[in-house]
C-alpha cells in the first residue's frame, strides 16, 4: 500500500515535471539535442565513446563561451558581430606582449582580458550613448579589430609563448579537458547574473520592452554598457583557450565565429529580439552546434557539404521553434 | 450599400461590441458617434478584416462577405485613413499611391509616366492639388490625409473610413478636407466619418450612429438631432459617482513640487505650475496640447528647452527617469503595453523592475523570498486578480494591468506619482478602485499628477486643475471653476505664453 501510494505521487510529480519541461524554452534544444545525438550514434560507432564525447565539449568550448557574452548582448535586443575578431586580436596582442615585449605571460593574459573587456565597453558606449545600431557599431569594431591585430602582427602568427600555456588550451583536469571546465564555469557566472541579480533581471527588461523598463527607472544605458563589457570579456577569455590551444596568437583566428556564436544563442531558445531565453540553452545551442560539427566529420561527409547542412538545421530549427510558439 | 448587422467581438472572456448595427448608403457621409472606447475602432478594424467578428454580418450591396484580412476588404471596395497615416515617408505622393501595385511596362519597368497620370487625374478629381513628386513627409498633414484618400481612391474604394480626419487640421484645412469630401459624395462615395468634434457632424454629415461602451444607440439623420440630444445619446445616463469624495487639501499645503519655467521648444510657450503636498493635480487638454510632453520633460525623458524646478524647495535637474525614481518621483505611463509593462515579465517581475534595492541578499543578489513576499503584499494592496504572482502580465485585462504598474510604484515610498491616463481601457469597476487607490495614495501624504483626457474624470478626480493648450499651460483651475464649460473653453482658446 505505502508502494502504490508513494509510484502514484511519484507519477504524478513526474508528470507535471514533464508538462513544465515541455513548456520551458529548454525544450526544443533538448529534443533537438537528443534527437541529433541519436542520429549521429546510429551513422558513426565511434559517437557514444567518452573520448568523442569530452572531445565534442573541448571543441565547443572557444564558441561556447563567445556565446555567454553574445546571449547576454541579445537578451537586451542587440548584436555582437566584433567577438571573433576581438578573440583574435586579444590572441594576438597577448602573444605579441609575451614574445616580443617581454611581458610575464601572466600579466600579458590579464592583460588580454582588459583590452577585450575595454573594447567591449566601447562598444556599449556607442551603442548606449551615441544611440548607434548595434549590428553597425559591432560591424565597425570588428573591422577594427581585424584589421588591428593584423597590422600589429604583420599578418603572422606570433609563436614563442611559453609552454604552461597549453594548459588551458589542451590540458585536462582529472579527464575533463581544462576548457570545458572553463566553459562550464562562465557559464554558472552567467547563470547567476542572469537569474539572481537585479542587473540580470534588467537585462531581461530591455529586451522585452526596453520604453517601459526606462520610464520605470531602470538605467538603461548603463545595462547596455554592462553586456557589450561582458561580451568583450567573454571574447578575451575564449581568446586564452585558442591560444593554449594553437600555442601562437593568431590574428587570422575566429573568422565567423560570431555566427556560430549568434547560432548557438539562437539555437538555445532565444528571442533574437531579445527578451526571452535562457543561458543553459545557450550551453545546449553550442553543444548542439558540436554535435553537428564532429558527427559529419565522423561520417566524413564533404566540409562543403557540412555548411549547408548546419545552415538548413538551423532554419528547420528557428522553423519549428515559431510553430511550437 | 453597406450594412453590418449584429456584430459582436469578444477578447478573451471581455465582449466589447454588443450587437451592433450599422447602415451606411451611397453617396452619403455617415458620422460614427461614440466616446472613446465606445467600440467605434474595433467595429472599423472589423469592417476592414484587420480583426474577426466573433459573430454578425458584413453586407455590401446586399451580398454577405467575409473578409479574411485588409486585403480582402480592399478588393471589395473599403478604403481607410487612418489616425496614424501608414504612408512611407521618403516615397513621393505617387509611390505611395501605388505602393505594391506599381504600373509596370511590358519589360516589367515601372511606368512612372503612367503612375503619375493616374495619381493626377484622382487628384483632379477631388479637386486638390497635391506636389506629386516630392517626398510625402515634406507635405503638410492635410496633403498627406488628401493622399491616403488619393490612394483608398486609386484603389477604386467605394466606401470610406476616414478616423478622426479633423484632429491635427487647422480650420482652413478642415474646410478643404469637407470639399473633397461633398466632391466624394457627390460621386456616389460612401463616407465613414469619425470625430469628435460636434460642430463637424452638422457641418458635413447626413446620418449618424451612435455607440456607447461596445452597445448600439441608434441612427439617424442628422436633420433630426440637435447638439444637446446627440451628447445624450453618447453619453447616457452614466454612473459618475464612483469618484471619492474629494478631502479639502490642508492650506497651505507645502509646495512638493515648484516649476518656475518650463519651456518645450525653442520660441515656444513657458509653463509654470506647483504640484502641493496631498493633492491631485489634473492636467487636462485637448489630445496633443502638450501634457505629456510636459511631464516627459520634467524628468528628463523627453525633449526640453528649458526647465527649472524645484523639489521641496531645492533646485533640481533630472536627466532621465532613474533620477526622477531616486528623488521619489514615479512615472505611470499612458500606454501601459508600449511603456509601462514589460508584457512577456510575470506580475512579479514587473513589479519588482524598479525595486530591486529592496531586497537584497549579500548586497549583489536577489533575496527570492522577500521578493516574492513583497509582491504578494503589493498586489493584495491594489487587488490584483490573477492566479498568482507568477502569472505573465499580458494575460491580465487592462484594469488589473494597470493595478501592477501602481502596485509598482506603491512597493517604493514615493512622494510624487505622475499618472498619464490612468483609466484607459479600464473598466468601469476597476475605474473605481483604482481613483481609490489614487486617494489613498495623496491621503497618506502623497501628491499626483492626473494627466488626463476624460473631462468628468479631471473633474471628478482633481483638486486643482492645469489646463492644457498648444504645448503651453493656458491656465490653472480651482474650486468651483472646475467644471467642464470653463476647462473646455481654456483648453480650445486658452492663451499661451510665449517667450523668446
Amino acid at each position: 500500500m505505502s508502494h502504490d501510494a508513494s509510484t502514484g505521487a511519484a507519477g504524478k510529480t513526474g508528470g507535471l515535471t514533464l508538462g513544465r519541461l515541455l513548456q520551458s524554452p529548454l525544450a526544443l534544444p533538448l529534443i533537438g539535442l537528443i534527437v541529433v545525438s541519436i542520429l549521429m550514434g546510429l551513422a558513426s560507432d565511434n559517437f557514444f565513446t567518452l573520448n568523442n564525447i569530452l572531445n565534442v565539449l573541448r571543441q565547443v568550448s572557444v564558441v561556447g563561451i563567445l556565446a555567454v557574452g553574445m546571449t547576454f548582448v541579445i537578451l537586451t535586443g542587440g548584436i555582437d558581430l566584433s567577438v571573433g575578431a576581438v578573440m583574435a586580436l586579444v590572441g594576438t596582442l597577448s602573444a605579441g606582449m609575451m614574445v616580443n615585449m617581454g611581458v610575464p605571460a601572466a600579466a600579458a593574459l590579464a592583460l588580454g582580458l582588459l583590452i577585450g573587456l575595454g573594447i567591449g565597453l566601447a562598444n556599449g558606449v556607442l551603442v548606449a550613448w551615441g544611440r548607434m545600431p548595434a549590428i553597425i557599431v559591432t560591424l565597425a569594431t570588428m573591422g577594427m579589430a581585424r584589421g588591428l591585430g593584423l597590422i600589429y602582427s604583420g599578418g603572422y602568427p606570433i609563436s614563442g609563448i611559453p609552454s604552461w600555456i597549453s594548459w588551458f588550451g589542451v590540458g585536462r583536469i582529472g579527464i575533463i579537458p581544462v576548457p570545458v571546465v572553463i566553459m562550464v564555469a562562465i557559464y554558472a557566472v552567467a547563470w547567476v547574473l542572469l537569474q539572481r541579480t537585479a542587473f540580470g533581471r534588467h537585462v531581461y527588461a530591455l529586451g522585452g520592452n526596453e520604453n517601459a523598463a526606462r520610464l520605470s527607472g531602470v538605467k538603461t544605458q548603463r545595462v547596455k554598457l554592462a553586456v557589450y563589457g561582458i561580451s568583450g570579456l567573454t571574447s578575451a577569455l575564449a581568446a586564452v583557450i585558442l591560444t593554449g590551444r594553437l600555442m601562437s596568437g593568431q590574428p587570422n583566428a575566429g573568422v565567423g565565429f560570431e555566427l556560430d556564436a549568434i547560432a548557438a544563442v539562437v539555437l538555445g531558445g532565444t528571442a533574437i529580439a531579445g527578451g526571452r531565453g535562457l543561458i543553459l540553452g545557450t550551453l545546449i545551442g553550442a553543444v548542439l552546434l558540436g554535435i553537428l560539427n564532429n558527427g559529419l566529420n565522423l561520417m566524413g561527409i564533404n566540409p562543403y557539404l557540412q555548411d549547408v547542412i548546419k545552415g538548413a538545421i538551423i532554419l528547420l530549427a528557428i522553423y519549428i521553434g515559431r510553430e511550437w510558439r | 450599400m453597406l450594412e453590418l448587422k449584429g456584430i459582436r467581438k469578444s477578447f478573451g472572456k471581455i465582449e466589447v461590441l454588443h450587437g451592433v448595427d450599422l447602415d451606411v448608403r451611397a453617396g452619403e457621409v455617415h458620422a460614427l458617434l461614440g466616446e472613446n472606447g465606445a467600440g467605434k475602432s474595433t467595429l472599423m478594424k472589423i469592417l476592414c478584416g484587420i480583426i474577426q467578428p466573433s459573430e454578425g454580418k458584413i453586407l455590401i450591396n446586399g451580398a454577405e462577405r467575409h473578409f479574411a484580412d485588409y486585403d480582402q476588404a480592399i478588393a471589395a471596395g473599403i478604403g481607410i485613413v487612418f489616425q496614424e497615416f501608414s504612408l512611407i515617408p521618403w516615397l513621393d505622393a505617387v509611390e505611395n499611391m501605388f505602393l505594391a501595385r506599381e504600373i509596370r511596362n511590358r519589360f516589367g519597368m515601372l511606368n512612372r509616366k503612367a503612375m503619375h497620370r493616374r495619381a493626377a487625374e484622382i487628384m483632379r478629381q477631388l479637386a486638390v492639388d497635391v506636389p506629386l513628386d516630392v517626398p510625402v513627409h515634406r507635405l503638410s498633414v492635410a496633403e498627406q490625409q488628401f493622399v491616403e484618400i488619393a490612394k483608398a481612391l486609386s484603389l477604386n474604394a467605394r466606401i470610406l473610413v476616414l478616423d478622426e480626419p479633423t484632429a491635427t487640421l487647422t480650420p482652413s484645412e478642415v474646410e478643404h478636407l469637407f470639399k473633397v469630401m461633398r466632391e466624394l459624395r457627390k460621386q456616389g462615395v460612401a463616407i465613414i466619418f469619425i470625430s469628435h468634434h460636434l460642430e463637424e457632424i452638422f457641418e458635413i454629415c447626413d446620418r449618424i450612429t451612435v455607440l456607447r461602451d461596445g452597445e448600439f444607440v441608434g441612427s439617424c439623420a442628422v436633420s433630426g438631432v440637435d447638439n444637446d440630444r446627440l451628447v445624450e445619446m453618447m453619453v447616457g445616463r452614466r454612473i459618475e459617482n464612483n469618484f471619492p469624495a474629494k478631502v479639502p487639501v490642508p492650506s497651505p499645503a507645502p509646495v512638493v513640487i515648484d516649476v518656475e519655467e518650463l519651456q518645450l521648444k525653442k520660441g515656444g510657450p513657458v509653463s509654470r505650475f506647483q504640484l502641493r503636498k496631498g493633492e491631485i493635480l489634473g492636467f487636462a487638454g485637448l489630445v496633443g496640447s502638450g501634457r505629456t510632453e510636459t511631464v516627459l520633460a520634467m524628468l528628463g525623458a523627453g525633449p526640453v528647452q528649458r526647465c527649472r524646478l524645484r523639489l521641496n524647495g531645492t533646485q533640481k535637474r533630472f536627466r532621465g527617469p532613474d533620477e526622477a525614481l531616486a528623488a521619489g518621483i514615479g512615472l505611470l505611463p499612458e500606454s501601459r503595453k508600449e511603456q509601462g509593462l514589460i508584457t512577456s515579465f510575470s506580475i512579479l517581475q514587473n513589479v519588482s523592475l524598479n525595486n530591486y534595492g529592496k531586497y537584497r541578499k549579500n548586497h549583489w543578489f536577489i533575496d527570492l523570498k522577500k521578493e516574492l513576499a513583497a509582491t504578494r503584499t503589493a498586489m493584495a494592496q491594489v487587488r490584483v486578480k490573477a492566479q498568482g504572482p507568477h502569472a505573465r502580465v499580458d494575460t491580465l485585462s487592462g484594469g488589473n494591468q494597470q493595478k501592477v504598474v501602481i502596485a509598482r510604484w506603491l512597493n517604493h515610498d514615493m512622494q510624487v506619482l505622475i499618472f498619464d491616463e490612468p483609466t484607459r481601457g479600464i473598466d468601469v469597476g476597476a475605474k473605481a478602485e483604482i481613483y481609490a487607490l489614487m486617494r489613498e495614495f495623496t491621503q497618506k501624504g502623497g501628491s499626483i499628477i492626473m494627466i488626463s483626457s476624460e473631462l468628468p474624470e479631471v473633474i471628478g478626480m482633481s483638486d486643482r486643475v492645469c489646463v492644457f493648450r498648444s504645448g503651453g499651460l493656458v491656465a490653472t483651475v480651482e474650486g468651483d471653476q472646475i467644471e467642464s464649460e470653463t476647462i473646455m473653453t481654456h483648453a480650445t482658446t486658452g492663451r499661451v505664453e510665449h517667450v523668446a
